[in-house]
């Protein structure tokens, strides 16, 4: 490869406008970001580092310092071993395996390439979505001598989810098997027989060897009846099918600027179609509509703009538009629903949880999420269907979900950019999932809600009273439903209409199909949080005991209400005193093993970190405590005629 | 203002994207400005992605009092133009403790000026945020990080457990007193930056330029004379040579590279041809295999 070609040609690429390119309805476009996947040992980090090395990406000095390296980790016992350019992270190379997604970057006079590096191993399927989800091209390896594995079966189908549209096959290490035309031909059809069946239609299969370069960048003279392109060449030439609708217009609101009085900008990156100056837009989910008044892109004004521009717009008139608002082609717009079915990509080593509920982000839309139901599991390698009641980590699942308002979308093979999602962990912050949207369930059009003319304030003033809930928590024994029972004794001699749902008492009926599980005592949370509502929307004091053991839960329950109308009241009792209480012997039990998942010994207690009361049951005595309590909600104007 | 190619707009807009989804997700973000081409790059696109409003967020320099003199005029004539307000942090125990590149291992140093220097400016101020202008073509280590990347609360970063980053949903929640670095430069390269300073015509600190500057050799390195900051040996005589630079540092610590690229043109020429990579002039990476993956795990920028 000659000098010259291996870097950007600043004349070549401006030669051809942007403007140009549209006009021709070409789908060349100036970057090209693709992965690369393949078993482990197939020579993926090998045949990028020699990519980088022949587009001259490298620099001496790098190469110098690669070439010391190949000695201390000793790899090859080649001169240069390729793969140290790409495999960054100390931990990988100690391993010899890439864990972690590698971004690498190179250019030739036709195209500007970013290749995600992904592991190969079936535990860092995680790792492969995520390099994926950028990418619009995947090359996948596979190793001659092989031939295709399980491995490359779940890679295509990781890529087929992703909505990648363009395979490169490449089969690697011809040098092994004597550059054998027949080798490469078996090969070639028995993976087009598969990925044909998931519908890729562009699978381009290249015979190449990384560790000596035959047909990365230049053509293989020991190949020579292989008539078709390089793979650098096929890189530089691919035409794009962009995975978009492209022509409907998308808008999500980042971020509102208001310098001042008189200016309101709504910025955002276009995410499809385009907008002109005077176009009408409608603002999701409400609906409110306006046309685009002035439209900036950076420091200048412009006419129109189209996507992939990062944009500020004023409206012609105001209507109320945020962070997380979808601007959309009043005659195409996005989907809105509170339900909907997606594929999701678990990536937490602790397992999806029906019912519980995480954080939703669709575009610069967050809300509240849970999974109503888990449909399937997929078999990543095969694509078949398999029962499932929890989703562990790399497993692909396909799941309801239930939001807490409703969202704008597009289904995923429509949009990636409004189709796509990510679920966020509210105890630890992190990403746990990925979701790609297939289609608004019909249910969350049809439910609505009744509305009632009494309102709850009404129903508890006829009591006199302000209705609360009272969230008890605690580890079993910890003294909960003693405090619950004298708390509820009390009120109801001052007159006030109360209920306790107790957790023990739940489960004899309305929760009895429900065992201890992690799974499953969220859901028994999350019934006991709706009773709860429901019981102080009919205006009474309602007093809650339950274990209740995880903060997701009760931070789930505390959102059914009003922030005035719940107390969480942590029952703070060390385990060792709870033991030596032991009211119901389970504690016994448990230690002999006799009872599974019991909170304190073999489940876990997340205590709460800002309980509106925290009581020690251990030092002080039930008075002082039922005290506590009563002064808390005379504070709260719960007992306002006392 | 030139044409730009476009890749360079595909690269602004991800950045300008970027540099939204961090105001709007953060409460109290700060730009870390390090004067040099990055930083100038990151300082323009913050103007484009606010505008018409002014950049609404603080600039930080962290200092070490060993920056070159060139540095500091141009820092603060820039800010003065883009009308940004400006915060500079010297690590003053270290100062005091005369920690200085001359006579410290270069590590020592970094630790304590750098590393611990922002850190203590972050912790001062508060800040949850901080933008920096690190693209992950510079180093290996590099390769891997995230462009929102989590900081624990004692500034480390764990390169082992980082957030999956998918699609363009970049997730900044944090637990108290956890931060958060954002690179809205991680997909651009060396060439693409000097290429969009031109095409926008961005200004940059005239060291960048080759000139006749007075330099002295040291181990194999050309150092710049900048003042009597840089303790000379008896030996060691300063003699005139066209030098600039490519990367800019801490004056001993930033290597001298002899050139003759005098404009934004000639130093694209040099690039495309050049077979040495950018931080070649900069000791601190070479001390040892993995250095700046151990460095960044400390909360080096
Ligand atoms: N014979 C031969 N060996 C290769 C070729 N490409 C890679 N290898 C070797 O296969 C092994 C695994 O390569 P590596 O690039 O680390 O694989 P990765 O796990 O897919 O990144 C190394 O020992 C390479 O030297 C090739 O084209 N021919």
């Amino acid at each position: 490869m000659s000098e010259e070609r291996s870097n950007i040609d600043v004349q070549a690429r401006g030669a051809v406008s942007a403007k140009e390119l549209q006009d021709s309805g070409s789908t060349s476009i100036p970057m090209l970001r693709f992965l690369t996947c393949g078993s482990v040992d197939a020579g993926k980090s090998t045949l990028i580092g020699r990519l980088l090395h022949d587009c001259q990406s490298i620099s001496d000095d790098t190469l110098s310092l690669i070439e010391r390296d190949s000695h201390t980790w000793d790899t090859t016992g080649e001169a240069i071993d390729f793969a140290l350019l790409v495999d960054g992270l100390q931990a990988e190379r100690e391993q010899g395996i890439t864990i972690d997604v590698a971004y690498s970057y190179f250019s030739t006079p036709a195209r500007k390439f970013i290749v995600a590096d992904t592991p190969g191993h079936e535990q860092y399927t995680r790792n492969m979505v995520t390099g994926a989800s950028n990418c619009d091209l995947a090359v996948i390896l596979v190793d001659a001598r092989k031939g295709t594995l399980v491995q490359t079966r779940r890679h295509t189908c990781v890529v087929q989810l992703l909505g990648i549209k363009h395979i490169v096959l490449a089969v690697n290490k011809m040098d092994a098997v004597g550059y054998a035309e027949d080798v490469f031909d078996n090969i070639d059809s028995e993976y087009r027989a598969f990925a044909t069946r998931l519908g890729f239609g562009q699978i381009q299969s290249i015979p190449v060897s990384a560790l000596r370069g035959d047909n990365l960048t230049t053509r293989s003279a020991r190949m020579p009846w292989f008539k078709g392109p390089t793979l650098l060449n096929h890189l530089e030439t691919v035409e794009i099918l962009i995975a978009a609708k492209t022509n409907a217009m998308r808008l999500p609101i980042q971020w509102v600027c208001r310098p001042n009085s008189d200016f309101r900008g709504f910025s955002g990156t276009i995410v499809g179609g385009s907008i002109s100056r005077g176009d009408p837009i409608v603002s999701l989910p409400s609906s409110s509509r306006s046309s685009i008044a002035r439209i900036f892109v950076g420091d200048e004004e412009r006419q129109s703009a189209s996507a992939g521009d990062a944009v500020m717009v004023t409206l012609a008139n105001e209507i109320d538009v945020g962070r997380g608002d979808l601007f959309c082609s009043p005659v195409d717009r996005a989907e809105t629903a509170d339900q909907f079915s997606a594929n999701l990509v678990w990536m937490s080593s602790q397992a999806l949880l029906k019912g519980r509920p995480y954080l939703l982000r669709c575009g610069t839309q967050s809300v509240i999420a849970q999974i109503s139901d888990i449909k399937y599991k997929l078999n990543v390698n095969s694509l078949e269907h398999v029962a499932a009641r929890e989703v562990t980590c790399n497993e692909i699942a396909v799941c309801n979900f239930t939001v807490a308002k409703p969202i704008a979308f597009d289904s995923y093979a429509e949009s990636r950019e409004t189709g796509g999602f990510i679920l966020i962990d509210r105890a630890t912050n992190e990403t746990v999932g990925a979701g790609m949207i297939q289609f608004a369930l019909r249910r969350s059009h049809n439910i609505h809600w009744q509305t009632i003319n009494v309102s709850r304030d009404q129903r508890a003033d006829l009591k006199g009273q302000k209705a609360c809930c009272l969230w008890f928590t605690g580890l079993s024994g910890s003294g909960k439903s003693t405090i619950a029972n004298l708390i509820e004794k009390r009120l109801h001699s001052l007159g006030r209409h109360t209920y306790i749902l107790d957790g023990d008492n739940v489960r004899h009926g309305l929760n009895r199909d429900l065992g201890f599980t992690d799974a499953d005592r969220v859901e028994n949370v999350r019934r006991v949080a709706e009773v709860a509502r429901l019981m102080v929307e009919a205006g009474l004091i309602t007093i809650v005991s339950f274990i209740s053991p995880f903060k997701a839960e009760r931070q789930f329950a505390r959102e059914r209400f009003g922030s005035d109308d719940f107390l969480e009241i942590f029952v703070d009792t060390p385990i060792e005193l709870c033991e030596i209480r032991d009211p119901k012997g389970l504690y016994k039990k448990a230690r002999a093993g006799q009872i599974a998942h019991f909170t304190g010994i073999s489940s876990p207690y997340e205590p709460p970190e800002n309980a509106e009361l925290h009581l020690k049951s251990g030092t002080d005595s039930t008075d002082v405590i039922v005290e506590q309590i009563m002064a808390a909600l005379k504070v709260r104007g719960v007992l306002f005629t006392v | 203002m030139k044409e730009k190619s476009r890749h360079l707009q595909e690269l602004e807009s991800e950045s300008i994207y970027i540099l939204r989804e961090t105001i709007a997700q953060f409460e109290k973000p700060v730009l870390l400005y390090s004067i040099g081409k990055d930083s100038s790059v990151l300082l323009h696109l913050a103007k484009k992605a606010f505008y018409p409003a002014p950049i609404p967020l603080p600039l930080l320099h962290i200092d070490t009092a060993w920056k070159f003199r060139d540095m500091i005029l141009f820092r603060d004539d820039i800010v003065k133009r883009y009308g940004a307000q400006l915060f500079v942090h010297i690590n003053e125990d270290g100062r005091k403790a005369n920690v200085n590149p001359n006579t410290c291992d270069s590590a020592y140093y970094t630790q304590v000026m750098k590393t611990e220097g922002l850190r203590q400016a972050l912790e001062h101020h508060k800040f949850d945020a901080a933008i920096g202008g690190a693209r992950r073509d510079e180093e290996k280590s590099r390769a891997k990080e995230r462009v929102f990347s989590h900081r624990t609360a004692d500034h480390s970063w764990d390169p082992k457990n980082q957030r999956p980053e998918i699609w363009r949903l970049y997730n900044g929640h944090l637990a108290v007193s956890e931060t958060m670095r954002i690179f809205p430069l991680s997909n651009w390269t060396e060439l693409d930056v000097w290429q969009y300073i031109g095409a926008e015509e961005i200004p940059v600190v005239p060291l960048y330029f080759a000139s006749e500057r007075p330099v002295v050799v040291r181990g194999g390195t050309m150092i710049m004379v900048d003042d009597d900051r840089l303790q000379l040996s008896s030996a060691e005589v300063p003699e005139l040579r066209r030098v600039r630079f490519r990367s800019l540092g801490c004056y001993p610590l930033t290597c001298a590279v002899e050139s003759n690229a005098a404009s934004i043109s000639d130093i694209i020429e040099e690039l495309k041809l050049t077979r040495l990579s950018e931080r070649q002039g900069r000791v601190i990476d070479r001390d040892q295999i993995s250095s700046m993956e151990k460095k960044k795990e400390e909360g080096y920028f």
